[in-house]
């Protein structure tokens, strides 16, 4: 690898020379709730399928703690991350097929994806609780 | 053709053909993370209550467990694609990113390992 001719080059510019747009924003919370999805989210998906596995008396430590406070601080981040990486990813299969680059377009739905992503857990969890 | 820069060096050989293949497979295992999840979310709703017997039992009936089977793959997958991109963007020095990338490659098969077998064990009677 000749390297020395990669030192040092000129680097194109980073975050701090753009004005912030909400299609920045929702790039950056894409992968936020994807870190937090693949860690936190697939941990208690992990640990429900193996209690489950388990027996009542696992389940019943892990539904003691996801009815902590804490517990259910983590679940609704988890649904919220979901919901929120789900309406983004979705913005991306638009941008994929070469739609939604025009400027308005591009920025209404950078806008609305994370706000519909907060409405569908709002949504989730009111079902959940109220039914 | 330089030599000096990279993109010098590679500049007209034309593509390597297996380039899209990590971005693809990214989407292909988002469109089954769309669709499993929110059936999962869907489910969990439909659900009579959350206890112990009624989602073990739910579980254990075959088109669930194939579906939270299918979950757990195409989820691991797709963090498994998506946590490399960022070890790549991030860990810069080669030695460190390809530990990174090795333990992300352990980790995300035995997760799915273990959620399959879980899955697996509940489906074929652990405790009926």
């Amino acid at each position: 690898m000749a390297n020395a001719g990669t030192k040092n080059r000129p680097l194109s510019p980073h975050l701090q020379i753009w004005r912030w747009g909400p299609h920045m924003f929702v790039s950056i919370m894409h992968r936020v709730t994807g870190n937090g999805l693949a860690f936190a989210g697939l941990g208690v998906l992990l640990w429900w399928l193996g209690a489950l596995a388990s027996g009542p008396a696992a389940y019943a430590t892990f539904a003691w703690a996801m009815t902590t406070p804490i517990g259910y601080i983590v679940l609704v981040g988890i649904s919220w991350a979901f919901f929120t990486h789900m309406m983004s990813g979705l913005r991306h299969f638009v941008l994929d097929i070469g739609a939604g680059f025009e400027l308005k377009t591009n920025r209404t739905w950078s806008i609305l994806s994370p706000v519909l992503g907060v409405v569908l857990t709002v949504a989730f969890w009111a079902i959940l609780l109220l039914r | 053709m330089g030599n000096g820069t990279s993109i010098g060096r590679v500049r007209g050989l034309g593509s390597a053909k297996t380039g899209p293949h990590h971005w693809l497979v990214q989407r292909f295992t988002a469109i089954g993370n769309l669709l499993l999840v929110l059936w999962l979310a869907v489910s969990i709703l439909l659900l009579p209550d959350l206890t112990y017997a009624s989602v073990s039992e739910w579980l254990a009936t075959p088109v669930p467990a194939t579906a939270m089977a299918l979950l757990v793959v195409s989820t691991f997958w797709h963090a498994r694609l998506g946590l490399q991109v960022v070890v790549e963007d991030y860990v810069h020095e080669h030695a460190n990113k390809f530990a990174c990338i090795a333990a992300l490659n352990l980790a995300a098969f035995a997760g799915a390992a273990f959620g399959v077998f879980c899955v697996v064990r509940l489906a074929l009677g652990a405790h009926a």
